[in-house]
């Protein structure tokens, strides 16, 4: 399983908290990750597209670039930070 | 409503050598205590500097009414902590403490103490800057703002990134 949390804006664009997905091939990284979300139409299509900033962080640690998942990984995706 | 920033933890001190303070609260904090507790640490404490931010309107913009502070809870406590101990290799500290109110504050209200002990003065003032520059950048955390004429989330600011590159 991949535990997806969404933060700030996004969690209120997507209308949701967070997710578990079915870990597979198909979500073997955070690209595909994203390429399946992606799939699913708008809103996703829109906000994960680079329409706005969107950080990834995998196991809470903001990751810059591509990043092998494994089962259990916990994803969180959410806009710059503004706290302070 | 969605209340999932409801969230309150204190780290355990730890390592009575590396004392450090993080909590994440919805409740106010008291700076004098916050202060006192930092000043009787140890008796080699020689100065403490301390960081609080507050609530403000925006210049320019519709009247605030209330901001809604949310975060990513254990990783807000996670980053906050790898701050800390950054902080720590760069200069000569005794304590530092983290408080940073998450929920729903008004104007005036106070959002964030920092709060850092050493024996002098320099090694405070620029750990305590250093720990905010980076916790404006680094930690997740987020402001909406409601104001008479509706809501919005709060963009981040370039000059907040120009102000943790200095340090690196």
């Amino acid at each position: 399983m991949i535990y997806l949390h969404y933060f700030a804006k996004i969690r209120e664009a997507l209308g949701s908290q967070g997710e578990e997905i079915e870990f597979d091939e198909h979500c073997k990284d955070v690209e595909s990750l994203l390429k399946i979300l992606k799939s699913r139409g708008e809103p996703w299509t829109d906000l994960l597209g680079a329409s706005i900033p969107v950080l990834v962080a995998v196991n809470q640690v903001v990751i810059k670039n591509n990043q092998v998942l494994c089962d259990g990984d916990e994803v969180a995706f959410f806009p710059p930070v503004t706290g302070g | 409503m969605e209340m999932r920033w409801l969230f309150s933890r204190r780290l355990p001190e730890g390592d009575k050598s590396d004392p450090l303070m993080i909590v994440i609260q919805q409740q106010d904090f008291n700076t004098s205590e916050e202060i006192k507790r930092l000043q009787e640490m140890s008796s080699t404490v020689g100065a403490v500097a301390t960081f609080v931010g507050i609530v403000r309107d925006f210049e320019g913009q519709a009247p605030l009414c209330k901001l809604l502070l949310e975060h990513y809870p254990g990783m807000t406590e996670s980053r906050l902590e790898s701050i800390s101990v950054e902080a720590r290799k760069r200069w000569k500290l005794i304590d530092i403490s983290i408080i940073h109110r998450v929920g729903e504050l008004m104007i005036g209200d106070q959002i964030v103490f920092v709060g850092v002990a050493s024996e002098h003065r320099q090694d405070a003032f620029s750990a305590c800057q250093f720990v905010m520059d980076y916790l404006k950048t680094d930690v997740p955390i987020w402001k909406k703002a409601f104001t008479e004429e509706g809501e919005y989330w709060i963009d981040a600011k370039s000059s907040d990134g120009d102000a943790m590159d200095k340090w690196t």
